[in-house]
């Protein structure tokens, strides 16, 4: 499509629902109370001009050119700060305004430099739009004093700042404050003096600006512009689509000269993110086209051979060979797939069809096992659908907000962004978290009411306490739990709940935390109006992860906190695709729609569907193919999209386990480190190569559009019909929205789901059938989708992990993302983003650091009884004493090399959170990181002598 | 499969159904839980190792439940 901008209304739409009827210049408008007359004129098509207003920011009134006049009031009031009245008359144009707006239009320009030829906004600028708009055909001033000579700051990787450019308008300073809620940006000095300032008059890159691009969207000038348009000029089309980075799923228009993206602006329309980004999103998508991208096939025997380029029919005939010799070897059951949360819809309901009904088995997974598995299954048992309960614009009537085991702001920014909007609007906040994220005091206007810290691997004693209190004290809300839920599980529950060894006073002694704080907490919780839950992995990465989610779940049962706008339970899920990933039937239990492969209806169906025998017995888990494979029955691999050898836990293990396969297939952009260990290599295409969907963490179906060709020719779907073509179980798709017409006929969830409607709507929330045509943004309004339509309690007894702190392993170490880094970071580290994040550090509370003579920046070795690796230290006291704290986004790293075997009960989920080490200053690599750095850089010479001789 | 492993995944399995005061019950949920979650070949060895070692180091939930499997 053109690059049309997108309208401006000058100011936010009013949620007034009564009425105003008004007339301006002559025609007549009935827009909500509250409008401003900018938007009300805006809305019947009267652009009256402005350069402060935007309809992303509340009016500021400071440009003084959107004045107007209004019948028998007193002089020209600003439109975009003067709410319409009933009746009221309004004039936009006239003589005496022109004059005015020439005036001020003069004066802005008579400080700006006068080279818009040149200027890399030309074109694309609202200074220029409005000195056109008012006619300005001269400046008679001659100012002695300017600020021509301003020095640009270029400091950030993706935009720059040039002062000289700007008029003040304080757009970005109010985009900071108000969209993103970092309040990174400030007006400095007064009247002439006043500049933008980041943080204390700093280099942006030194401030505490986030680059979420909010400034440089809400910027009217080229004042921040973005250095991709400054090299390369402004786009000529745009596409709309949806971010390939966390679960958010933000809504982008990727601006296009050809088939190259300029920049990626967020969809103001969008309905996930309401047009705000974060570092990832709008700026790190240079991974697409990065030089380490593979884009020819490539085969080889053994790993220790060079790779060699070869056409993708020798890979895919190859690559299917070997897969049916090794079934004929070891039997149908010896091989399988594991997909990628990365994937779309369609590519991992190809993958696990190409498993169940080409290859025989259900030996099939995705990542989610590794995240969010838990939440499938505790989700699934208490309330029958294994997904959060609303729409991320739920949380702006939320009262109280409780984040357990997540980080918004640096793991989900935009709708972080959203949520600190709503704590700065005056909701209450809980944090339960063993360390202090940004939220608890270190994000502006925003603090917690109650941080519950936490000993790792004690959330399930927590979330007793807090039921316990709810049920002792009588908090409960029973006519929701008598209505709505199982009366006999509630019976159970509430009298296993009101045990003694649930109260606060008893579980201090496990969680560390406080009884008087979790009674407070409970309290605020269940009694202060509308409490919504968000969680994060930090529930479900635990032995007890799940157990953890059906606490959750009974805790919000018990209290009504379900069923309506303001409330819910809502998993943060980590990548783009968690939700659909596993709405497609990518566990190996589990056909689309969460029905299990035992109930022979459903087996039936698509049986009939895919016209081929399916079996009904569970496949093997991703953890159980490792054991299966160092066993010797499990030999192949088709791995789609998936780092396996970088993000599983217990990583050694996990490399053993791929060396004694005879046949891994990876396909990827890169050859990421399981690509190391793998046979086959298939290139894979980028989310801005292909057609699909993406679902995002309030089930938000979403578009995800082709922006240019598959650099190596084939879209990732296209590459797995090839291979099930290859196996002999033809698949005859020519367009991805027929695989989604596919599974809107099998799957009553998605029964209402096409192309044609997500085109229409931007996005849907499934369940989308005919009881909801146009999706579900909050489920469970009437009834819980369990069978009998009651949510269902369950009793959750806390038991204590396997990893236990020892003299010789005396701290607990735990995991997390940081904001400008992506999972093991195969698409963030071949970005810019690494200025802000270069390495994994190891956080460490000043006391632990103390007693072990260890200093910020020292090299630390960390010893777990899983193995060993080496970081530098980053002193802090977000840490609590005797738990210390990384990311795993590098694979040098080795995070995973220290994480041990444990894992939830029901899912095998692993259990990062939790893992017993000993952290000592050192001042070499560990034996681990030698021998990978050697590994790694062997396989880079065998890629180099294939490319080169292949 | 490794025994160990598959041991104390019974097991772990068993400590979350240990909260119900009903021990059939529970053992019903263990069962049933393997049932649903575990490749045959998982089931096999658990059951082929109870059967050959009275499932030394399984609880006795865990044992329970897996003298049901067949």
């Amino acid at each position: 499509m053109p690059i049309n901008k997108e309208p401006d209304f000058g100011t936010p739409a009013s949620t007034a629902t009564g009425h105003v009827s008004l007339e301006i210049d002559g025609f007549k408008v009935t827009v909500p109370a509250g409008t401003s007359i900018l938007r009300a004129a805006a809305s019947i098509g009267i652009d009256i001009p402005k350069l402060c207003a935007t309809d992303s920011l509340e009016p500021f009134g400071s440009c003084r050119l959107c004045l107007v006049q209004i019948e028998g009031g007193r002089g020209m009031p600003a439109s975009c700060t003067t709410p319409v009245a009933e009746g009221q008359k309004v004039t936009t144009q006239n003589p005496r305004l022109a004059e005015v707006r020439r005036g001020v239009m003069e004066l802005y320009i008579s400080d700006h430099p006068l080279d818009c030829l040149t200027c890399s906004a030309n074109g694309d600028c609202e200074l220029q739009d409005m000195a056109g708009a008012v006619g300005l055909r001269q400046v008679r001033y001659n100012p002695v004093a300017t600020h021509l000579a301003a020095v640009k700051d270029e400091s950030n990787p993706y935009f720059t700042f040039d002062p000289s450019k700007c008029i003040v308008c304080s757009r970005c300073v109010r985009a900071c404050e108000e969209t993103q809620g970092t309040f990174a940006l400030t007006m400095d000095g007064r009247g002439f003096d006043s500049k933008v300032s980041p943080s204390q008059n700093q280099a942006f890159m030194d401030s505490e600006c986030v680059s979420c691009g909010a400034c440089v969207q809400a910027c009217p000038t080229a004042t921040l512009m973005e250095k991709s348009v400054i090299d390369h000029g402004t786009p000529e089309h745009s596409i709309v689509t949806t971010c390939a980075y966390c679960g958010v799923g933000c809504s982008f228009r990727a601006e296009m000269k050809g088939e190259q993206v300029i920049r990626m602006v967020p969809a103001k329309d969008g309905k996930a993110n309401h047009g705000h980004s974060c570092v990832k999103g709008r700026f790190a998508f240079g991974y697409a086209t990065h030089k380490d991208r593979i884009t020819q096939p490539m085969i080889r025997a053994s790993i220790k051979d060079p790779w060699k380029e070869v056409s993708w029919e020798q890979a895919i005939n190859h690559a299917a060979s070997e897969l049916k010799r090794i079934q004929a070897k070891y039997g149908k059951d010896a091989i399988g797939g594991i997909t990628s949360s990365r994937c779309t819809n369609e590519e991992t309901y190809l993958v696990q069809k190409l498993v169940r009904a080409g290859f025989g088995s259900n030996n099939v997974d995705t990542c989610a096992r590794v995240c969010h598995s838990p939440t499938g299954y505790g989700l699934k048992q208490t309330f029958g659908e294994s997904s959060g309960t609303q729409d991320f614009d739920s949380v702006m009537q939320a009262d109280v907000i409780l984040v357990i085991g997540a980080n918004p702001t640096d793991g989900h920014p935009v709708f972080g962004s959203q949520m600190k909007r709503r704590l700065r609007q005056g909701a209450q906040l809980i944090v339960v978290d063993p360390r202090e994220i940004d939220l608890v005091k270190n994000s502006p206007h925003v603090k917690a009411d109650y941080h519950l810290k936490l000993r790792p691997g004690t959330n399930v004693a927590l979330i007793n306490a807090l039921g316990h209190v709810v049920v002792a004290e009588n908090l409960l809300d029973e006519a929701f739990v008598n209505g709505r839920c199982d009366t006999a599980s509630f019976n159970k529950w509430k009298t296993f709940i009101a045990d003694p060894r649930h109260a606060p006073e008893s579980t201090e002694a496990i969680t560390g935390v406080p009884a008087a704080l979790i009674r407070a907490a409970a309290k605020c919780y269940a009694t202060a109006g509308n409490g919504a839950i968000y969680y994060g992995l930090g529930v479900t990465e635990h032995s007890q992860g799940s157990t953890m989610v059906i606490g959750i779940a009974n805790l919000a049962m018990a209290t009504g906190n379900l069923g309506r706008i303001g409330v819910g339970v809502n998993p943060l899920r980590g990548q783009n695709n968690v939700q659909g990933s596993c709405d497609m039937g990518s566990f190996p239990h589990e056909f689309p729609g969460y029905r299990h492969v035992s109930d022979p209806e459903t087996r039936q169906l698509f049986e009939s569907a895919w016209q081929a025998p399916l079996s009904g017995e569970p496949g093997l888990r991703i953890p159980n193919m490792f054991e299966a494979a160092l066993d010797g029955s499990f030999m192949g691999l088709y791995c789609e999209g998936e780092d396996i050898a970088q993000s599983d836990p217990d990583i050694k293990h996990v490399h053993a386990a791929l060396r004694a396969m005879e046949c891994v297939i990876v396909q990827d952009l890169f050859l990421n480190e399981t690509a190391k260990f793998a046979h086959v290599f298939l290139p894979g295409s980028s989310f801005l190569e292909k057609d699909g969907t993406f679902t995002n963490a309030e089930r938000r179906i979403s578009p995800v559009r082709k922006v240019m060709k598959p650099l190596a020719g084939y879209q990732d779907w296209e590459v797995t019909q090839l291979l099930s073509h290859a196996m002999g179980y033809p698949m005859d798709y020519s367009h991805p929205s027929q695989i989604m017409d596919e599974i809107a006929r099998l799957t009553p969830t998605f029964a209402g789901v096409s192309y044609e409607k997500i085109d229409r709507l931007g996005s849907i929330q499934w369940p989308c059938n005919d009881d909801s045509p146009e999706g579900t943004p909050v489920m469970h309004t009437q009834a819980f989708m369990r069978d009998n339509g009651k949510g269902l309690f369950m009793l959750t007894e806390y038991v204590a992990s396997h990893e236990k702190i020892t003299p010789m392993f005396p701290l607990i170490l735990t995991t997390g993302r940081i904001l400008s880094q992506y999972n093991v970071g195969a698409q963030t580290r071949r970005t810019a983003n690494v200025a802000w994040h270069g390495e994994d550090r190891l956080e460490i509370h000043p006391h632990d650091a103390e007693d072990r003579g260890i200093k910020n920046d020292d090299w630390v070795g960390i010893k777990s009884r899983a193995g060993e690796t080496v970081l530098r230290a980053l002193i802090t006291d977000r840490m609590q004493p005797g738990v210390v704290y990384t990311t795993f986004h590098f694979p040098e790293s080795g995070a995973n090399v220290i994480t041990t075997d444990n894992s939830d009960w029901a899912t095998n989920c692993p259990e990062y959170k939790v893992t017993a080490v000993q952290v000592t200053k050192v001042s070499q690599h560990s034996q681990w990181q030698e021998d990978y750095l050697a590994f790694s850089e062997q396989q880079l010479e065998l890629l180099e002598q294939g490319l080169t001789h292949g | 499969m490794h025994i160990e492993r598959l041991i104390k995944m019974a097991n772990d399995i068993s400590d979350f159904f240990n909260a119900e005061t009903d021990k059939d019950v529970a053992a019903e949920g263990v069962k049933n839980h393997i049932l649903m979650a575990w490749e045959p070949r998982m089931r096999t060895a658990i059951i082929t190792y109870h059967r050959e070692n009275g499932g030394e180091g399984l609880t006795d939930l865990a044992k329970a439940a897996i003298a049901q499997l067949k």
